[in-house]
């Protein structure tokens, strides 16, 4: 696939960023795409250390930090503000697992259900990292962070915040991981295109410290983590209509993305939950292609125009 | 054209909203006041009022789409109670760090459990620290009037401003009022001009990680502009007279020339204090009334200088801090505290979840000032069963009340 990065540069160099951080490399990528005309909302999350303290500011388009669970409300006032006066600047939220899936999830729900006009982006490391390792509902099962130690692993899968991202029947949802920079890229420019609602797209980002693993593995750990269907790369518009935008070449099994990182070492020790796992992947990935090949079939049927 | 109309309390807020040209509203329902935003929806939908309503899902995130919304310049409006207000707490504080001349009015109403929407400052008096300005509207055409007028203040100092109106004996009450000529209310409050506003062309961070040599500045900043608001409250109330025609000012004085009793109070209340003095007067008594109009900032030189030399002051807090006393009547010792001339200070706690706050309530807290020579942090009054007094260690209070009626 011919694809070129836009040579503007929004990221300066010399961010807080840990070596390797998923989020640093993604944040990097998707301003690229957004452009000159748009204002990002950071919530707490490890964002709010990386872009520097003040005076120091890594990035070359506004930025306003706000309370933990508040990033998509603050987006809608901004975006509001900015409407009221004529002005017509994308508004971004970019918020980590905890300020998306958690504390942040209510405030998500309500600019989603309302179909506010912003870009939701989340990087989901699946654990508060900032704070130092702890268990979020973005953790997978089987998982070992500081409050899920080895002797009680993370005991539930992760939430589907892409499902529930869907059933608010958003215009765009997907999801996208740096190490598929094409494909990210892709996303971020058709979530610009259907600009007038919300947006969502939903990031794996590596982190080494917290997925206890080199700094230097973590784009292969997130490419893995595609190769393995443990994170497909999909898309749903208007929460009804998916697709599925990579497919892997050939089926690799899941532990060759967990044996990349220390923090699935209970999984790994624990056959019947590796099982359990492995299942629970095929399974899913099954249900998407099901998704997928449905929405096929009603695009190309004659009543596919009631779709929309 | 101004005109006379017959608005509610909340009808009227909505009324100073849309005077104040809000760009942005955002609010939740909560009783008592969820007339406010019906009306400023109402509104806004019409076409009359050139705003965004946006219709969150929680208080908190009716306070944070108005710190978005300010941040990028534009001037918001909520409004709360209660709970609401409470749940607001942590975006309170995210507006005054960012300095964000956010204006709300809450329709002040007791704290729950057990539920109850009745009127009671402990919502807003909880969120006294924060740093927002407070106003405590008496009438009808204050809880609009004050929307205006705290605008004017808050955008000149960078600082958010509450008016605080009580539950349904404002809120819910109509009364006859002036509702000013927009052309005279854009004269006076003229459009948010924000020192910055998230422009794409300035890519600023706003509210990142401050190290330890800079906060403490910050924060001495805010002090500062709120010393400053207490100044300009007092400009901007002059300057509504001369352009909209009436005048306030943060504290306000009825028959004190004389009075060696001095009633201290805050909101609805007022209006019966003010009768209740007449009829002391009748008595034969010297009484006074010095209504407390703001609260933050605290008019300290004005209550030294009003209540200097008198011989007793009663302050009525329609609220508590427990372990201690109702906050008014803290906050009033504490600026006569070290003050030649300073009279005794005795707290009277009246009217909790909307306790009535009788004519006859204020005379016999006179009559119970009067027989006393030592002043006491925190009098309860009106409680049943029991004469005006302090708590008592061996209260009776829990063997009366509904379970005796039951029997």
């Amino acid at each position: 696939m011919r694809w070129a990065v836009p040579e503007a540069e929004f990221m300066d160099p010399g961010t807080l960023g840990c070596q390797g951080c998923g989020g640093t490399l993604s944040m990097r990528l998707v301003l690229k795409e957004l452009g000159d005309d748009a204002i990002a909302v950071l919530p707490a999350c490890c964002w709010s250390i990386i872009d520097g303290p003040w005076p120091v500011h890594a990035l070359n388009i506004p930025v306003f930090h706000t309370a933990f669970e508040t990033a998509a409300v603050v987006a809608t006032g901004i975006k509001a503000a900015k409407q009221i006066k004529g002005k017509d600047t994308t508004v971004v939220a970019w918020a980590g697992d905890g300020g998306t899936f958690d504390i942040g999830l209510q405030a998500l729900s309500g600019a989603a259900e309302r179909n506010e006009d912003i870009v939701f982006i989340c990087y989901d490391n699946e654990a508060y990292m900032n704070t130092g390792i702890q268990r979020s509902s973005a953790t997978p099962l089987g998982t070992w962070t500081t409050t899920t130690p080895d002797e009680r692993p993370e005991p539930r899968p992760k939430k589907d915040i892409m499902g529930i991202m869907a059933a608010h029947r958003i215009p765009y949802a997907a999801t996208a991981t740096v190490a598929y920079p094409d494909d990210l890229s892709r996303k971020v420019r058709t979530a610009l295109a259907a600009k007038g609602g919300m947006r969502f797209l939903h990031l794996l980002s590596a982190c080494p410290p917290g997925w206890k693993m080199a700094a230097d593995d973590a784009i292969e750990a997130m490419r893995r983590a595609v190769q393995t269907n443990v994170f497909p790369l999909y898309e749903v518009r208007d929460g009804r209509e998916y697709k599925i935008t990579h497919w892997p070449e050939a089926e690799v099994d899941v532990a060759d993305y967990f044996s990349l990182q220390g923090r699935f070492a209970p999984l790994l020790a624990d056959d019947a939950l590796l099982n359990l796992v492995r299942n629970n992947v095929r399974e899913r990935w099954w249900f998407l292609v099901e998704r997928h090949q449905q929405s096929l079939r009603k695009a190309s049927s004659p009543d596919g125009a009631h779709l929309h | 054209m101004s005109e006379r109309l017959l608005l509610t309390g909340n009808h009227a807020a909505a009324y100073g909203a849309m005077l104040a040209r809000a760009e942005v509203i955002s609010a939740y329902p909560i009783t008592p006041q969820t007339m406010i935003v019906e009306l400023l929806s109402e509104l806004t939908a019409s076409g009359r009022l050139a705003a965004k309503f946006i219709t969150v899902e929680s208080e908190h995130s009716a306070m944070a789409a108005c710190v978005g919304a300010s941040a990028a310049g534009a001037r918001a409006y909520t409004a709360t109670s209660g709970q609401g207000l409470a749940l607001m707490h942590e975006m309170l504080h995210w507006a005054v760090g960012a300095r964000l001349p956010i204006v709300l009015t809450n329709v002040s109403r007791a704290m729950a459990p057990g539920w109850s929407i009745w009127s009671d400052q402990t919502d807003i008096i909880s969120q006294r620290d924060v740093g927002w300005m407070m106003l405590f509207a008496e009438s009808v055409q204050e809880a609009q009037d004050f929307i205006i007028w705290m605008y004017r203040v808050a955008e000149q100092v960078f600082l958010p401003g509450m008016v605080a109106m009580d539950a349904f004996i404002l809120s819910h009450t109509a009364e006859p009022i002036i509702v000013h000529d927009q052309d005279a209310v854009d004269a006076y409050l003229p459009g948010f001009e924000p020192l910055y506003d998230l422009d794409p062309t300035q890519p600023r961070a706003y509210g990142g990680l401050v190290n330890r040599d800079h906060y403490f500045e910050l924060r001495y900043k805010i002090f500062e502009s709120m010393e400053r608001a207490g100044r300009l409250l007092i400009e901007a109330g002059d300057e509504f007279a001369e352009i909209l025609g009436r005048r306030y000012s943060p504290v306000e004085g009825y028959m004190l020339d004389d009075a060696e009793i001095v009633i201290v109070s805050a909101g609805a209340m007022t209006s019966n204090v003010r009768q209740a003095d007449k009829d002391l007067r009748d008595r034969g008594m010297k009484a006074g009334l010095m209504r407390l109009v703001a609260f933050r900032p605290f008019p300290v030189a004005e209550v030294r200088r009003l209540l200097a030399g008198r011989r007793k002051v009663a302050v009525l807090d329609r609220n508590m801090s427990p372990g201690h006393s109702g906050v008014f009547a803290q906050e009033i010792r504490s600026a006569l505290a070290g003050q030649s001339g300073a009279p005794p200070v005795y707290g009277y706690v009246v009217g909790l979840g909307g306790r009535d706050v009788r004519v006859e309530t204020v005379t016999e807290v006179v009559d119970d000032l009067m027989a006393r020579d030592v002043p006491e942090l925190a009098l309860f009054v009106d409680v049943k069963g029991l004469p005006i007094g302090p708590v008592r260690p061996d209260s009776t209070i829990n063997r009366l009340g509904p379970l005796e009626v039951a029997r």
